[in-house]
């Protein structure tokens, strides 16, 4: 029953089946031979459809000789891979020690008031700017020596 | 006039793109080299050997006015910073552009891969080993002696693994490296290839890193025919911090998720896919070069004890005098902060000091004397790990911080062992209760309980070191344990 239940495709699932079965295949093609596959082609995936579903997984392992508990084992294993889509744009603010010492904690409830239900503030842990943070990534940009006004015409340009 | 700007993602992150537009909107060529490392300085423009800094774009008409006296450093190599340093993993820093090829040559590149090339194998494993030089992703563990075991050991297959998954907060060695001086690395990965036998090396960088991974794959492609036939390919992170430790990476490259494997058997006999390897941090790596160019007597000249060489020293958080500081074992732990880091960037006193990354502990004033030194800090029950410092101010409230490193642990665990993945979490609600004043001789004596296990009991280094930055808080900030966190804050 358990199982039967986990294979009825969910709504977003059958959009994914419709849109974009063909790329992952074509994902999966590209990375063929490699050794140690399955995280380039997660990081495909997850970059062209902004997450890994269902089907993605299905069709992963299936090409990967693994069991699809395998698969959703290590998507669900790592901060990057998500299991369901979520189309607001990400604020990666740093929140480990250096950007602490040099006081990102102060801007945290600010940012997320500005951010509202449009944008995203995620914690990420260091992304080396540790002499000069509070730092930030957004998309493949980062962003240091933050104060709340400057993360606040971040958030705002977010898209 | 030509002027050279960072392309460093720290710089980038400053500003130094639009600094570099406004200079070449002003008629100035721009090259875009790696970054001199003194980061407070960022972007830092450096025109005929002088430099300026910080630089915005409306600096610019000034400073090519020559009018911009207020932020001119003077020749940035007769700077302090600079001259009090010992770059050998950094002799090109803010020096090259970070992938010109004939840059790289004209300026000592590929001699270690030469000298390699023309030396049996065994002799570059005993020329790593007679430099002294032991691994610099933390546990110190020498690497002449690593590459020797995987030279010895049987195996169809053998793989130089790059640790380059630096997590550790307030490290940014590595991707300076891998930023602006790439082929030194994969010159360093080459030559481990030759000493050991393997064809194939896979460096793991973090995901967090886009500009080091550009750059790295970018240098990869560039140099293939000079390192041939070694291959190397470039492979990304995920996002997980505990897949810098280095069995944990070997199955996160793999494809699997990124749990830590049991030891032994250790990597150098079965490593990636079973196979014999050498798994080195980047800075391990690329030091490599320098030692076979220059010999391992010339490396081994610097350093203090058993740690021989340079260090890499990062100096961040609240520091005036952020960046990277390349200096021989031996300097001073207050030497660091205050003489060269020009203390807190805040202008208040220092309170603490972690070194090491989250696992690190802190360190208080009254420990400033400590040499930089493996030994030296495990004496003083700490650890040098990837050599990151980071400074605090006294606003810093260190049952916050303890707090914090179990939090950081229990978010980060990868769950395969009980002490790390349950302790963590149990850590976290036992500070909240010393934190809400409950019961907290008792519950200070439970931490402490709990730390003994997790240290001892643990699988890796995160869950086993965890309770460095939590005991070095209770034991020389005691008494931000002992009131509640509201009134200490009042």
């Amino acid at each position: 029953m358990l199982y039967d239940a986990h294979d009825k495709p969910g709504r977003s699932d059958a959009m994914e089946n419709a849109d974009t079965f063909s790329d992952v295949a074509a994902i999966i093609a590209r990375h063929a031979g490699r050794e140690g596959a399955l995280l380039p082609i997660l990081h495909d995936v997850e970059a062209a459809h902004g997450h890994v579903g269902e089907a993605s997984v299905r069709a992963i392992a299936t090409a990967l000789n693994l069991s699809r508990a395998e698969v959703h084992g290590v998507v669900s294993f790592y901060h990057d891979f998500h299991d369901h889509p979520d189309p607001r744009p990400v604020i990666k603010l740093c929140r480990a020690e250096a950007c602490q010492a040099r006081g990102v904690e102060a801007l945290v409830a600010g940012a997320e008031a500005v951010a509202g239900q449009r944008v995203r503030i995620a914690p990420v842990y260091c992304l080396g700017l540790c002499s000069v943070g509070p730092a930030a990534m957004l998309g493949g940009s980062v962003y240091a020596r933050l104060d709340a006004a400057a993360l606040s015409a971040l958030i705002a340009a977010a898209a | 006039m030509k002027a050279r700007v960072s392309d460093d993602a720290l710089a980038l992150a400053c500003g130094a793109d639009a600094v570099a537009a406004a200079l070449a909107a002003a008629g100035v060529a721009v090259d875009r080299v790696s970054s001199w490392g003194m980061h407070w300085l960022e972007p830092l423009v450096e025109i005929d050997g002088n430099g300026w800094g910080p630089v915005t774009p409306a600096d610019v008409p000034a400073l090519v006015a020559g009018l911009l006296a207020e932020k001119a450093i003077g020749r940035i190599e007769d700077n302090p910073f600079i001259t009090r340093q010992a770059r050998l993993t950094f002799a090109r820093a803010g020096r090259t552009r970070p992938l010109s090829l004939d840059d790289y040559a004209a300026t000592g590149g590929w001699n270690g891969l030469a000298a390699a090339r023309a030396l049996e194998a065994s002799a570059t494993t005993e020329t790593v080993v007679q430099s002294g030089l032991r691994g610099r992703g933390g546990a110190g563990f020498p690497a002449g002696i690593k590459w020797q075991t995987v030279a010895a050991a049987p195996g169809a297959r053998k793989y130089i693994v790059c640790n380059a998954d630096e997590g550790d907060s307030g490290t940014f060695a590595d991707r300076m490296v891998m930023e602006g001086d790439p082929y030194l690395l994969i010159e360093g990965m080459a030559i481990a290839g030759l000493a050991v036998g393997a064809s194939k090396g896979f460096v793991y960088i973090r995901s967090e890193y886009p500009h080091a991974i550009a750059k790295l794959q970018a240098a990869v492609a560039l140099s293939a025919d000079i390192v041939a036939p070694f291959d190397i390919e470039v492979r990304v992170g995920a996002g997980a911090y505990v897949c810098g430790e280095e069995t944990s990476l070997l199955n996160s490259l793999e494809g699997k998720r990124g749990e830590v494997r049991a030891k032994p058997p250790l990597p150098a006999h079965k490593g990636l896919f079973g196979q014999p390897t050498v798994i080195n941090n980047v800075l391990t790596l690329a030091a490599v070069p320098f030692i076979l160019a220059h010999g391992a007597k010339a490396y081994a000249d610097f350093g203090m004890g058993r740690s021989r060489g340079t260090i890499p020293v990062q100096l961040a958080g609240n520091i005036r005098h952020g960046g990277l500081f390349e200096t021989a074992f031996g300097i001073t732990l207050g030497e660091l902060v205050n003489d060269i880091g020009g203390g807190s960037e805040s202008g208040r006193q220092v309170r603490a000091v972690q070194v090491g990354g989250p696992l690190g502990a802190y360190f208080p004033p009254a420990l400033f004397d400590t040499p930089f030194d493996y030994e030296a800090f495990a004496a003083a029950d700490g650890l040098i790990g990837h050599g990151g410092i980071v400074v605090f101010d006294d606003s810093v409230d260190m049952a916050r911080q303890a707090r914090f490193a179990m939090a950081f642990c229990a978010i980060e665990s990868c769950g395969k062992c009980t002490p790390c993945r349950l302790g963590s979490t149990r850590g976290v609600e036992t500070l909240d209760r010393i934190n809400a004043g409950d019961n907290r001789a008792a519950n200070l004596a439970l931490v402490e309980a709990l730390c003994d296990t997790m240290k001892f009991g643990s699988l890796c280094a995160l869950g086993g070191f965890t309770p460095y930055p939590v005991l070095s808080a209770i034991r020389h900030f005691g008494e931000d344990f002992q009131s509640p966190a509201r009134e200490r804050a009042a």
